[in-house]
């Protein structure tokens, strides 16, 4: 829809922190916020929603300890319950203990991975992605704010400077 | 400054009272000879069981014949009669080691936060020290059961018995380290060295509120680091001396850890509940819910450590099953089922599922509530170290046990609340107050 956008260039976190706090007071939605680090708070401020990666984790480290389960119940109890070294194979409660580490593992391994992966397929981020970065010095030490025009930029241009900002430019956004 | 609430005072006193009937009760019931407590467990297990163990009993001398019958029955009895005279001794010692345990635990966790010069935690120095002023108390009961036991008062300690260790030369072995006297000098050492570094640390602490410069916060620095390694090694000992030989025949490497981590996580556990209640009564306003959602993580990250260590230790002895180290899980196994495996889910289960949610460690009555579980958890897990040593099969959690946990649960909280009526409750110029104020996770 808007595909002009106002770019507004910082060079200090604590400058964009209250740019960002300022830019939300007078009601315009920010599209996007680039930063070279993590600026603490700025979720906060821009009024992000908290990231449930943690309960999908929690999930699929249920999964995995389910797999660890049924794959070790299936080979050690019911598909062949030979005596390894006297070890009770009569029933998976009576051999658990042996079987703990494997659990353990499994359901580490499961919500890790599961989870990591699900952090680059929601944030879109694999090999050869194209990196959408609007002007390259935010990876070095400038913060950039991007918020969509909508016949007022002028208006837009002027609260920016207002927060400090060291450059502010309007440009076409691309797709 | 605190002030004591009548209320609270009142509840300790009267838990006291309470503790000291019950226990008396317990004493007074002990059968002292033989006959008596043969009539005692006849009854308290009801006519089936009774006649049944009976039958057992003959036809099992029948097979060995009259001579070996007459000789192990009189064994057998004499053994059951220790273990019901041991069985107030034991639920006095359960219980004075446990609240002993959560003191020293306060004071570990203490030094640690002192010599890693933790930003968030000086807003919580006092209460840990007021917590931490039951070990002079505690550790003098404690004392004074340990000496009681050498003076042969009561059964506890099998290698005390002279006549025992004659007959076994296992504990003969081991008589260098496990003799009476070593044993009360040892016990001096452990707790002069603790009681000394709390005195101290506490005086350091107070001085630096009225001082100039960070001189005592310095030295308390020091001090901290040191004692750090002193516990470290009297802790292991400790747990040796005083649970472990208990079992004298049975030995186990990370048996120190395994009480470290039990008393480390009841002593966080106590830090959090009171923290929250001086809170709730408007005594601590700069202590908000990150600082109690820290704490919930130790307790939630140091309840799985236990776990740990508890699974470690009882894993590597079931996969070898070496019998002279598998005999400590046998009595358990068999006698203990309950409380063995009702403590794993006290201990383990019901605070990870309930603190592993990162806002639920914020909410005052779930880390109350978790708080309780764990205490208990950990009272069953000293329960379990102690009873089979001494009252095998004869355990129950009747008037004595729950008499010793009234007893010294009110004498904790009296000692405790009354330490923290003694010094304003937030240090005034400790370098890292004024982070810890604002501190925010």
């Amino acid at each position: 829809m808007a595909s002009k956008v106002i770019q507004a260039l910082y060079n200090d976190d604590d400058v964009l922190m209250h740019a960002v706090k300022k830019v939300r007071a007078a009601h315009h939605h920010i599209e996007e916020v680039y930063t070279p680090f993590p600026v603490h708070g700025l979720d906060k401020a821009m009024g992000l929603e908290g990231t449930r990666i943690a309960i999908t984790s929690f999930l699929y480290g249920c999964l995995g300890l389910a797999v660890a389960i049924v794959m070790m119940n299936y080979i050690m109890i019911e598909d062949w319950p030979q005596d390894i070294g006297g070890k009770p194979s009569f029933s998976y409660l009576d051999n658990m203990p042996a079987f703990v580490p494997i659990m353990f593992e499994m359901t580490v391994f499961f919500a890790a991975h599961l989870m990591v992966i699900t952090f680059y397929l929601r944030s879109r981020m694999w090999p050869f992605k194209k990196a959408e970065n609007p002007d390259k010095r935010t990876t070095d030490d400038h913060f950039l704010m991007e918020i969509g025009v909508h016949d007022n930029e002028n208006e837009l241009a002027d609260l920016l400077w207002e927060t400090g900002a060291v450059e502010v430019k309007v440009t076409e956004k691309e797709s | 400054m605190y002030t004591f609430s009548n209320k609270l005072r009142i509840g300790s006193f009267i838990a006291m009272a309470l503790g000291v009937i019950f226990l008396a009760i317990g004493f007074v019931s002990t059968p002292s000879t033989v006959e008596e407590a043969k009539a005692m467990v006849a009854s308290a297990h009801g006519d089936g069981h009774g006649e049944a163990h009976a039958e057992e009993a003959v036809s099992h001398g029948e097979d060995q014949g009259h001579g070996a019958e007459a000789a192990h029955d009189a064994s057998h009895d004499e053994h059951l009669l220790h273990q019901l005279q041991n069985r107030p001794w034991s639920a006095l010692y359960v219980a004075a080691f446990f609240f002993f345990m959560i003191a020293l635990g306060v004071l570990a966790f203490y030094a640690i936060q002192r010599a890693a010069q933790a930003g968030w935690s000086p807003l919580l120095f006092r209460v840990m020290e007021g917590i931490t002023a039951y070990l002079v108390p505690g550790g003098i009961i404690l004392f004074v059961i340990l000496l009681l036991s050498t003076l042969h008062m009561n059964h506890l300690f099998v290698w005390m018995d002279a006549d025992t260790v004659a007959h076994d030369e296992l504990l003969q072995g081991k008589a260098g380290y496990l003799d009476t006297t070593f044993f009360l000098i040892r016990a001096a050492i452990f707790l002069g060295g603790w009681i000394f570094y709390r005195e101290y640390s506490r005086k350091l602490s107070l001085a630096q509120d009225e001082a100039n410069d960070n001189s005592n916060f310095v030295k308390n620095f020091r001090w901290s680091a040191g004692f750090l390694v002193f516990y470290l090694v009297t802790e292991s000992m400790m747990s040796w001396d005083w649970i472990m030989s208990l079992d004298p025949h049975w030995f186990s490497t990370l048996f120190g850890w395994y009480v470290f981590a039990s008393m480390f996580v009841s002593g966080i556990t106590v830090i959090a509940m009171v923290t929250i209640y001086l809170k709730s009564k408007g005594y601590l306003e700069n202590v908000n819910n990150s600082h109690i959602h820290d704490l919930a993580k130790f307790m939630f990250g140091i309840s799985i450590f236990w776990t740990y260590l508890w699974f470690s230790q009882f894993m590597l002895i079931w996969y070898a099953n070496i019998p002279e180290e598998v005999t400590y899980y046998v009595a358990r196994f068999q006698d203990y089922k309950l409380p063995f495996f009702g403590m794993l889910a006290m201990n383990f289960i019901f605070p990870l599922l309930v603190l592993m949610n990162s806002d639920y460690k914020r909410v005052n009555w779930f880390v109350i509530m978790t708080g309780i579980v764990v205490l208990f958890g950990h009272y069953l897990d000293v329960f379990n170290m102690v009873m089979p040593a001494t009252v095998g099969d004869q355990w129950f959690i009747g008037l004595p046990e729950i008499g010793g946990i009234l007893f010294f649960g009110g004498l904790f909280v009296f000692w405790v609340f009354t330490a923290l009526t003694k010094a304003p409750l937030q240090p005034k110029r400790n370098p890292f107050i004024e982070e810890s104020r604002h501190f925010h996770y």
